[in-house]
């Protein structure tokens, strides 16, 4: 059913028979829907639960009563009626079925045994169950040349394809882009991309999975296993922050296949190529897999217990100079909650550092993201309008970005944005605005300042976007203003102080009172680490330093006596000497920190730098310690997503070498320092978060595993009931429908992978902290703009010389993890100025001349590509290609301007 | 070869404003194109997906359902013999053999020198002169082998020129006036 | 006996510059659309509706009750089907070439019955003359004042566009013709809910009629509703077009009053077909079109009436009228039929797609001289499990009624020359090779 019908689930219910069996149904249901509730399964091709029927491959042919008695009917496209009668396996019902099947296998090359599909393949599955048991046909078959490639991930067998158009639809109808098309017509009907122009979409393998028979295969995929010597287990993809659920599946010890599950709430069984393909760094070969520890220059393997004793050295080393306060831990977003439960709780109980951040400076403040109230996905698709204040969610949200593109055509979209983005082609309206203006902007959209004079500011598009947001205030005269309205909020651009986008957020905040936020920070669990503490001032549970001391300095000890620095803080310290040690959790502050030069420096003036990751990168080659620890696909755990929903993560292979998970980490260096963090497994630690943590009472892994929680629990219980739209219970609307996502198979049955765990140390006590006494802290709540410490960062005025710098990111980077798996590590783009046309003549140069860049910052060469969207003031970068571009950018100006010069 | 002329992107423009929806204006966009190449170019159909505003892959999609456009190059004459029912049994399989003959090439290619392509033809609604032929979709009927052969020979000499325009070029009267009725309600309103 | 019915639609045909406006309006051009803006719209349904005008396009619907079932909405279009595919079919080929002013007459004047605002021709593209005609009238059009702002001072405005098609057979279904006119690759819509008349070109309620339809207007408005319904009887009112073709003397156009014409006169009468070729005796003919079911010599004598047709278990269709005489290979004829279909299927329907691919494929082989007994059989299962019952008018397994078309000819040609197939298979190959 399609979100519109959801709406009206008021019931108003009428009967339908199938097969003889009276079964209620809502007027719009399709009769396939409610045929599969009554339990009878009618064949199908064309038709997928995602996506509009088309009523093409004729598959699903069913009797249907209606004025003039009984005809054949494609079940997928007509909708119930009153009284109606079904038969789906009369004698005309099924020779019609038969038949379909038949002519469907008439040029079907039959090469069942070197398919990727053969043994989980629908086509083979329905010609047994509802085809002809002989075929009649003995001529010749029509005969492409064999797989083509099609796009940099994709192939096509069109000897294979059964024209169902699924792919074709899902380019246009859900990806927004048709990149294919069928070509041709009749018996020669193909799909095609356009020949100049490949199917490089950034959805391209959901064309995959959907496709019913082995016509399109995924290159990462293809001849690596047989269904049949698959073993899968369900988890959830931590590629970004959306969390798609999904089936990951490996075989002989490797992780061969992604399959995206259909999960109501949140990707609804799309997922991104990144996050399809991206399982292949796990087996990358720079994965960190023992500990390294510097001798003489140089990283070299070391034993777990020595690696730790340098760590513990380097702590009580720090305590001797600076006290507590001389230590600063990094990152985390990348860890499980459990992990990262675990280091907030040895940085701030043990190690007495309040310097912790797991956000690069590329984010927003943790108090703004935790304080505002907060929306889920189904808010804002739902939404009476949806303001979006965002960098381009199709580069750094992909599956977000198809739920909202969706929602576009019922819900008015005002985007708010230095430069256009995917999302522009469906927004209602887009008020562009000059970096550093989100505040101003903000306020002119609420009606609280002047439309006019906003650089980079359209003020009819405010004055329409004001028409949208004043439209639904005349409804309902008791609910909050803004009521309704969801607020997509992220950072636009890391050349952007985050200054200015929390400005608006409150902003926002103050007109809308009722509005709810859905923050779009983008790193796979920034969410679950700053729900658990790692930022400063933060504790577990979303609760204030102050407000949660009493509370939790009863269950873990004494608490650091102020709130402590954030990222940039922390590296300013730490390049100024105040810093002794800096632990890096799976971060790479010179590859993501906007100010690249800072980080170095910062990381290159500590003492010791000690690394905990999975991979190595920039910032670790610096590390005097690199621990290994397990990652994606390897552990359990939970994680969660940019909704506050809480999922169970769970592994399908072992992890390299002497790799652990991070939690034990902690656990052991807390007892390397002669303490004890009291957590001996992932269960206790969990537990403890659900007894300790206001905001994640009640949720442990526990309950996660319950199979109608499969979907994850958005935090906190209490106060966001969970609309439990089980997959799996057989009433359920949408279970796993083999047509709909073939290849993914009763994931109950199958778990972890043998000896996971085995390799774990078992620390700790075991002691059980018990809940402390007295009421629990209250949950952040926004206090304003002055409680945040927002004024100021206002940005000068652009000279006329000189162009405002966008920082953007792109899905493919030079990022760790595209960079470790093979099939997308090809596929980052070139590193581009992108500059208005007219500066291109301005300056005297051609497209793909190089330029020089220089902010006050640093300098960088690269070349210029014009995009007449732009404007004329306004450069774009892309961060983390091979130009360095966050070399421009000064950390601590609101906004980066830069003058541009030709290299004669 | 080139994407659309300056001329013909103006006429382009006039096109897509003749509709409610500037998708509409697809298929006279690529009979323009060829018009101006005698097939669909890759540019060109670049340049009308920009028009329209679809993808390239939709522009080709589209324009190769239909027998008439070509998105790979042809001759610059397109013979089209019908062999449909009426055709058929005038003897057009019989024509069609010869002309495969006398041209030295088979249904779907190109004679070397880029003059002719035979192509197979479905009726085309010229029943009454069995079995016919189209050249660039101008009407040749009833045919026999002498009078197929004298007719390339004509085509050949450009004798022609005048009746038979190159390939592609469809419909030489150009819509001269406007949106009278509804002018300014609309325009591409897509875009 | 040929009637002495008057010529509606081809009365100007015998000047050679008919396609001209000086000699339209010197034959009583743009009268009708006079009278017509004379008188209020709902009186020009009414007349329509009292001649009983029956759709020519193929599916023979009284106009008038089409044009009643449009759905009231603020924007409605009219669109004019001249995509004449159906094979054998040229008579509104010969509408839009030697008379393009008369078609836009009656195009403007369905408009205006209508209330609409918008009306698209559209032309198959292998007309490339007839296109530069019909562009021409209505540049002509627009000069005279005939279409634009305010026609004829009547207040009333309307735009015409002339749209060209780009090749496929598909394209007259009406359906596949808007999702072309649409910009996109011609596929049928599913109806219901897509009958034009409720969603039809950009969802707005539209009415498709043909090009012979349109030209019966001027005429009706001049003359009456009641005058057009004098003639023919029944329900099949007024003169047809009819296309000959095939195996005769006389191929060739041919306007017809219905009813009380027979195809007997039709094929044989020395001033109309003028009988079968060469002196050769009448093998079949078919009706209205390839998609419909043959007849035989026996049906002869029918009238040439949709009513009369239909209940001999075929149909009139798009008037159009194939001989097959002694010479005519029954298999062969079936097969190039099958071939049409198979080339022109737009590919949506597996059954349609695949269906008529692998009956192509059968019925060469038997012609070849490879069939086998069981063929005519998985022939027939085949063409049921696309049109099951194989009968006339087709139940379907498609989206569109161009698949159930296909088993027309097979199952004509297996049911009225069985031993013709079967001699196929035991003489491996075709007997009648050497008579052509
Ligand atoms: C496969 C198929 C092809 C058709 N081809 C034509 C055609 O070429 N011309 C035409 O006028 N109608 C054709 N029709 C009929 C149209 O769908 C439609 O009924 C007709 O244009 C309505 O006009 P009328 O009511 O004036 O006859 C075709 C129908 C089908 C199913
Ligand atoms: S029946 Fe044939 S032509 Fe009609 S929609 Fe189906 S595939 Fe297309
Ligand atoms: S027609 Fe219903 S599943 Fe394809």
């Amino acid at each position: 059913m399609t979100d519109t019908a959801r709406e009206q689930v008021a019931p108003q219910t009428i009967q339908v028979t199938v097969d003889g069996t009276p079964v209620p149904a809502v007027p719009g249901e399709l009769v396939i829907e409610v045929a599969e509730r009554a339990g009878v399964y009618i064949p199908r091709f064309c038709y997928h639960p995602r996506m509009e029927p088309v009523g093409m491959c004729r598959m699903c042919l069913v009797e249907v009563s209606g004025p003039r008695g009984f005809s054949l009917q494609p079940a997928c496209y007509v909708r119930v009626a009153d009284g109606q009668e079904v038969r789906t396996s009369s004698p005309k019902a099924a020779k019609a079925q038969e038949g379909v099947l038949e002519f469907l296998l008439v040029n079907h090359p039959l090469d069942c045994p070197v398919c990727d599909k053969g043994g989980e393949c629908p086509l083979q599955d329905q010609a047994l169950s509802h085809g002809p048991g002989e075929s009649r046909f003995v001529e010749e078959k029509r005969h492409w040349e064999k797989p083509i490639e099609i796009g940099p991930l994709i192939h096509l067998d069109r000897e294979r394809c059964i024209q169902c158009a699924r792919c074709t639809r899902f380019a246009a109808e859900v990806a927004g882009e048709a990149l294919i098309d069928f070509a041709f017509r009749g018996a020669h009907i193909e799909v095609a991309p356009f020949p100049e122009r490949p199917f490089s979409s950034y959805f391209s393998g959901n064309t995959v999975q959907i496709c019913p028979v082995g016509a399109l295969t995924a290159a990462p995929y293809r001849f690596r296993s047989r269904p049949w010597d698959l073993e899968q287990v369900e988890t959830t993809c931590v590629t970004c922050s959306v969390g798609c659920r999904v089936a990951a599946q490996s075989s002989a010890g490797r992780l061969v296949r992604y399959l995206g599950i259909d999960s109501e709430p949140v990707n609804q069984s799309w997922l991104c190529d990144k996050g399809r393909f991206g399982y292949e760094a796990v087996h990358a070969t720079n994965r960190v897999t023992r500990p390294l520890v510097r001798r003489a220059g140089e990283l070299v393997e070391a034993r777990w217990a020595e690696a730790l004793r340098e760590v513990a050295a380097g702590v009580r080393q720090s305590d001797q100079r600076f006290g507590p306060g001389g230590i600063a831990v990094l990152g985390g977003a990348r860890l499980t909650n459990e992990d990262a439960y675990a280091w907030s709780k040895l940085a701030k109980s043990i190690l007495r550092t309040d310097h912790v951040d797991a956000q690069l400076g590329d984010g927003l403040p943790a108090e703004l993201v935790l304080g505002l109230p907060r929306a889920t996905i189904d808010d804002a698709v739902h939404a009476k309008a949806l303001i979006v204040l965002a960098p381009d969610l199709r580069e750094e949200l992909p599956v977000l970005y198809l739920r909202l593109r969706k929602a576009a055509a019922t819900v008015p979209v005002i985007e708010c944005s230095t430069v256009p983005t995917a999302l522009s082609e469906v927004a209602h309206v887009r008020c562009g605005y000059l970096p550093g203006e989100a505040q101003r902007l903000a306020g002119a959209l609420v009606g609280d300042g002047s439309i006019e004079e906003i650089p980079g500011a359209d003020p009819a598009e405010i004055e329409r976007a004001r028409a949208v947001l004043s439209a639904l205030s005349g409804e309902g005269s008791d609910a909050a203003v803004g009521d309704g309205v969801v607020i997509v909020l992220g950072r636009p651009s890391l050349a952007e102080d985050a200054r200015s986008i929390a400005g608006a957020a409150a902003l926002l905040q103050r007109a809308l009172p009722g509005a709810r936020f859905l923050s779009v920070l983008r790193r796979a669990n920034v969410h679950g680490a700053l729900d658990m503490g790692l930022a400063p001032g933060i504790l577990p549970g979303r609760v204030g330093l102050e407000a949660g001391r009493q509370w939790f300095e009863a269950a873990w000890g004494e608490l650091p006596s102020d709130r402590g620095r954030d990222a940039r803080g922390i590296l300013e310290a730490a390049a100024s000497g105040e810093l002794s040690m800096l632990i890096l959790l799976g971060a790479d502050p010179i590859a993501d920190f906007p100010d690249a030069a800072l980080a170095r420096h910062a990381l290159e003036q500590v003492d010791l730098l000690v690394a905990v990751a999975t991979h190595r990168d920039a910032s670790n080659e610096l590390a005097h310690v690199v621990l290994p620890v397990a990652g994606a696909d390897e552990r359990f755990g939970s994680t969660t997503n940019l909704e506050g929903r809480v999922t169970r993560l769970a592994p399908k292979v072992v992890p390299p070498g002497v790799a652990w998970p991070a939690w034990s980490v902690a656990a052991e260096l807390a007892r390397t320092l002669g303490n004890d963090l009291g957590c001996s497994s992932i269960e206790t630690l969990s537990r403890e978060i659900s007894r300790l943590a206001p905001a994640h009472r009640g949720i442990d892994l526990d309950q996660l595993s319950a199979p109608e929680r499969r979907d994850g629990i958005v935090a906190p219980l209490a106060e966001t009931p969970v609309t439990l739209l089980g997959r799996r219970d057989g009433t359920s609307p949408r279970p796993i429908d083999p047509m709909a996502t073939p290849g993914i198979f009763s994931v109950e049955e199958q778990g972890a992978p043998l000896g996971a765990g085995t390799a774990l140390p078992v620390g700790g006590s075991g002691r059980r902290a018990s809940s402390p006494e007295g009421a629990r802290p209250p949950l952040l709540a926004l206090g304003g703009l002055e409680a945040l410490g927002l004024g100021g960062g206002a940005p000068g005025r652009l000279d006329a010389y000189s162009f405002r710098l966008v920082l953007r990111r792109a899905l493919y980077d030079h990022g760790t993890l595209v960079q470790a798996s093979l099939s997308l590590r090809g596929l980052a783009g070139q590193a581009v100025l992108a500059a208005n046309p007219h500066v291109l003549e301005q300056l005297g140069v051609q497209a793909g001349d190089p330029v020089r860049c220089k902010s006050e910052r640093g300098a960088i060469e690269v070349p210029i590509a014009p995009d007449a969207s732009l404007a004329r003031n306004v450069v774009v970068l892309t961060a983390n290609l091979d130009d360095g571009a966050n070399a421009l950018v000064d950390a601590g100006s609101p906004v980066t301007d830069v003058r541009l010069e030709t290299l004669a | 070869m080139a994407a659309l002329t300056p001329e013909n992107f103006e006429r382009a423009r006039a096109i897509v404003a003749l509709y409610p929806k500037a998708r509409s204006a697809l298929i006279p966009l690529c009979h323009l194109a060829q018009s101006q190449d005698g097939w669909l170019t890759p540019e060109a159909m670049e340049d009308i997906a920009a028009l329209v505003g679809v993808t390239p892959a939709e522009v080709r999609g589209t324009a190769s359902f239909y027998d008439m456009l070509h998105t790979e190059p042809v001759g610059r004459h397109v013979i089209a013999v019908c062999t449909n029912i009426a055709c058929m049994l005038g003897g057009a399989y019989e024509l069609l053999e010869h002309a495969e003959e006398h041209l030295g090439i088979a249904v779907g290619q190109t004679t070397a020198d880029g003059e002719f392509t035979i192509e197979e033809a479905e009726c085309l609604a010229g029943c009454d002169t069995a079995p016919c032929v189209q050249v660039n979709h101008r009407f040749f009927g009833p045919l026999d082998a002498a009078s197929f052969d004298a007719l390339c020979e004509r085509l050949r000499s450009g004798e022609l020129g005048g009746d038979v325009p190159h390939h592609g070029t469809l419909c030489r009267v150009e819509r001269a006036v406007g949106l009278l009725a509804t002018e300014g309600e609309r325009g591409g309103d897509e875009r | 006996m040929i009637t002495d019915a008057p010529r509606i639609v081809t009365s100007r045909l015998g000047h050679s510059d008919s396609h001209t406006l000086e000699r339209y309006l010197a034959t009583g051009g743009y009268e009708g659309l006079r009278a017509a803006l004379a008188r209020p719209p709902a009186e020009i349904r009414e007349e329509v509706d009292k001649a009983s005008l029956l759709g020519r396009g193929g599916a023979g619907f009284p106009a008038g009750r089409k044009w009643s079932m449009l759905r009231p909405a603020e924007i409605t279009y009219l669109v004019i089907n001249g995509d004449e595919s159906e094979p054998a079919t040229f008579k509104d080929h010969l509408l839009i070439e030697r008379d393009p002013h008369q078609v836009i007459e009656g195009t403007i004047i369905a408009a205006y019955a209508l209330g609409v605002a918008q009306a698209f021709i559209f032309c198959r593209g292998e007309f490339a003359l007839g296109l530069e005609r019909l562009s021409q009238a209505v540049n002509e059009a627009y000069a005279h004042g005939a279409l634009g702002r305010n026609i004829f001072g009547s207040g009333w405005s309307l735009d015409l566009v002339i749209h060209p098609g780009a090749g496929a057979y598909i394209c007259g279904e009406e359906t596949a013709l808007l999702e072309s006119l649409e910009g996109k690759r011609g596929f049928p819509r599913i109806k219901p809910p897509y009958f034009p008349a409720a969603i039809g070109l950009y969802g707005a309620p539209t009415v498709v009629n043909n090009i012979e339809t349109m030209s019966n207007l001027p005429w009706i408005v001049r003359n009456g509703g009641a005058a057009f319904a004098a003639l023919g009887q029944g329900s099949s009112t007024g003169t047809r077009l009819f296309a000959l073709s095939g195996r005769v003397e006389r191929p060739g156009w041919y306007e017809l009053e219905m009813s009380k014409t027979t195809f007997a006169d039709l094929i044989m009468d020395p001033s109309l077909g003028g009988g079968v070729k060469d002196g050769h005796d009448l093998k079949a003919f078919i009706p209205g079109g390839v998609s419909a079911p043959w007849f035989g010599p026996e049906h002869l004598s029918l009238g040439l009436d949709q009513d009369a047709v239909a209940k001999q278990g075929s149909m009139l269709g798009s008037g159009s009228v194939v001989v097959m005489d002694d010479t005519t290979c029954a298999v062969r004829a079936a097969w190039r039929i099958t071939r049409f279909f198979y080339r022109e299927s737009c590919g949506q329907c597996t059954p349609c797609r695949e269906g008529s691919g692998w009956l192509e494929k059968i019925l060469r082989r038997i012609e070849e001289g490879a069939g086998r007994e069981a063929d005519l059989d998985l022939l027939m299962d085949a063409c049921d499990n696309i049109a099951p019952g194989v009968s006339w008018p087709p139940q379907q397994t498609t989206i569109c009624v161009l698949g159930p078309s296909i088993p027309s000819s097979i199952a004509s040609g297996i049911r009225m020359f069985r031993d013709e197939f079967l001699l196929h298979v035991k003489e491996g190959g075709c007997p009648m090779r050497d008579a052509r």
